[in-house]
């Protein structure tokens, strides 16, 4: 359900070589070219769209990898 | 006996260590002034090696080798750092590679076959991931596989590859295919017998003169078998970055080692001079002591972390930003500890460890030390870190 507001996002921060809009839940993000830098910066999108804060233990390259992974993170950290 | 079994048992890894010193103190430190003169392969300490079966050593027991985990290894660099820092990293290099083939090519019967061949033969591998145009960013690559088939022929442009013409195979890191976006990379293995090598650099060089790290244009051939069936991404994260980090740390551990052992000689010397008075230079050697046991303890620690990690089986966990600033640390601090311990021992040792021709010399610790920020810059690594630190909460 967060899905909209994570492509937008995506499509603000990420750099990504292709549309956020036209990716697949489960598409590679750094195969569509996410790279550090840009998660970091997705990463403080997140945080402040959505009143959150990623644990040092989520910061990690599956947590980042698809929308759906981005999904399944954020609904975590707003339960 | 085509196995590193003594009889119907595997040597134990206490004999392994032994064994190491043993080499170390004799054939490496002997021709360890020679090899850094003349910037030669240390060929002698190599052949000792293969003889011992010591390029195994990584390898599964049951592939023939000695099984030995990152922990051992890690001593076995650490130990050899202290007689010759040029030998100590082309035997680290070289495990760099296997503990790539080990970790991510044994699902494929053609690198199963390929490591036994390795314990018979004893193989010694090298490895191309720098690149004219790109340097030393490991994520990216310029040239491609040209695939035909199930063939491939490959060109790369690598201005450093350590001891390519001493290597029996060079695992490269390239594009997928000559269409693949640039971080769309594999790591394939090839065989030198089988490549050209133009040069287009040498190595006339301050330190690590030993490792012979000319620069080619490597032009090679093979079937797409030897490509390991991993990303290079995970490849990369789980075991090429780790392990590279924590086996150069330990051979610089070790030659910082070895000018404290220098400098304590120096500073008993004068106090048996002069037992009335405690030199000066053991208060040196008791603040250089201090840096080694905190370049050793960081060491150690990132050691044991990756250790648990891979004994764990918890894949995700080599991605996680901590783990990665951690492993750029462990790198980071070593190189530069090293040179500020070898600094100081020459402090403490003074003119006789100025001198080239002193048997207290610190000239080619010196000079060694000096390349460990280089290899793969500092900066470089540092400004990793840098982006991953701003996402993290805490230390
Ligand atoms: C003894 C030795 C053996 C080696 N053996 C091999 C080998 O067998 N195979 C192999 O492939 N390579 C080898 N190398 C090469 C090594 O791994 C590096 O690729 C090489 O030193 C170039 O590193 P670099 O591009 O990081 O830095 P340099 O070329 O030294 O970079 C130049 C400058 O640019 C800066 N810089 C560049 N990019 C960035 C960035 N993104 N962020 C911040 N700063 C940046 C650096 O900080 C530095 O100041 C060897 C090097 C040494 C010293």
């Amino acid at each position: 359900m967060y899905q909209d507001k994570l492509r937008e996002l995506l499509s603000k921060h990420g750099k990504l070589s292709v549309d956020a809009h036209g990716l697949e839940t489960e598409s590679d993000l750094y195969e569509a070219g996410l790279t550090s830098l840009t998660t970091v910066n997705l990463m403080l999108a997140i945080e402040d769209e959505f009143d959150v804060e990623f644990s040092d233990s989520m910061l990690s390259r599956k947590t980042f990898q698809s929308i759906g992974a981005l999904c399944d993170a954020l609904e975590e950290l707003l339960d | 006996m085509s196995d590193s079994r003594q009889g119907s048992r595997f040597r134990t890894y206490t004999e392994i260590v032994e064994l190491v010193e043993t080499l170390g103190k004799g054939v490496v430190e002997q021709h360890a002034s020679d090899v850094d003169d003349k910037a030669r392969f240390p060929e002698e300490a190599f052949a000792a090696f293969k003889e011992a079966r010591l390029l195994s050593a990584m390898v599964p027991q049951s592939l023939g080798g000695d099984g030995l985990n990152i922990k051992q290894l890690c001593k076995l660099c650490e130990i050899l750092g202290q007689y010759c820092a040029s030998t100590a990293m082309v035997y680290a290099m070289h495990q760099i590679q296997v503990a790539c083939l080990v970790n991510h090519a044994l699902t494929s019967s053609y690198f199963q076959q390929y490591l036994a061949d390795l314990v018979e033969h004893q193989y010694l591998l090298a490895s191309a991931t720098t690149e004219l145009g790109i340097g030393g960013d490991l994520r990216s690559s310029i040239c491609g596989l040209e695939l035909e088939g199930d063939n491939f022929k490959l060109v790369k442009q690598a201005p450093v590859i350590s001891y390519a013409l001493n290597a029996d195979a060079i695992l490269v890191t390239c594009r997928a295919n000559t269409d693949a976006a640039a971080s769309d990379q594999v790591h394939v293995l090839v065989k030198t017998k089988k490549c050209e090598f133009e040069q287009i650099a040498g190595w006339d060089t301050l330190g690590f003169r030993g490792t012979c790290s000319s620069g080619y244009t490597l032009t090679a051939a093979g079937h797409v078998e030897q490509v390991i069936p991993a990303p290079f991404a995970t490849i990369l994260s789980k075991s090429m970055h780790p392990v590279s980090h924590v086996l150069w740390g330990s051979l610089w551990t070790g030659l910082a080692a070895s000018a404290v052992k220098k400098a304590r000689q120096a500073v008993r010397h004068a106090y048996r001079k002069n037992p009335d008075m405690p030199p000066v230079t053991s208060l040196r050697l008791s603040e250089v002591d201090e840096l080694l046991f905190s370049m050793r303890g960081g060491l150690y620690q990132s050691i044991e972390e990756y250790q648990g990690l891979l004994d764990g089986d918890c894949d995700d966990a080599f991605t996680n930003f901590g783990f990665s600033i951690r492993t750029n640390n462990v790198k980071l601090r070593c190189s530069e500890m090293v040179v500020d311990i070898v600094g100081k021992a020459l402090m403490i040792v003074g003119i006789m460890g100025y001198k080239n021709d002193s048997p207290v010399s610190l000239s080619r610790h010196i000079r060694d030390a000096y390349g460990a920020a280089l290899m793969v810059n500092n900066d470089r690594i540092r400004g990793h870190n840098a982006t991953m630190q701003i996402a993290m909460r805490d230390s």
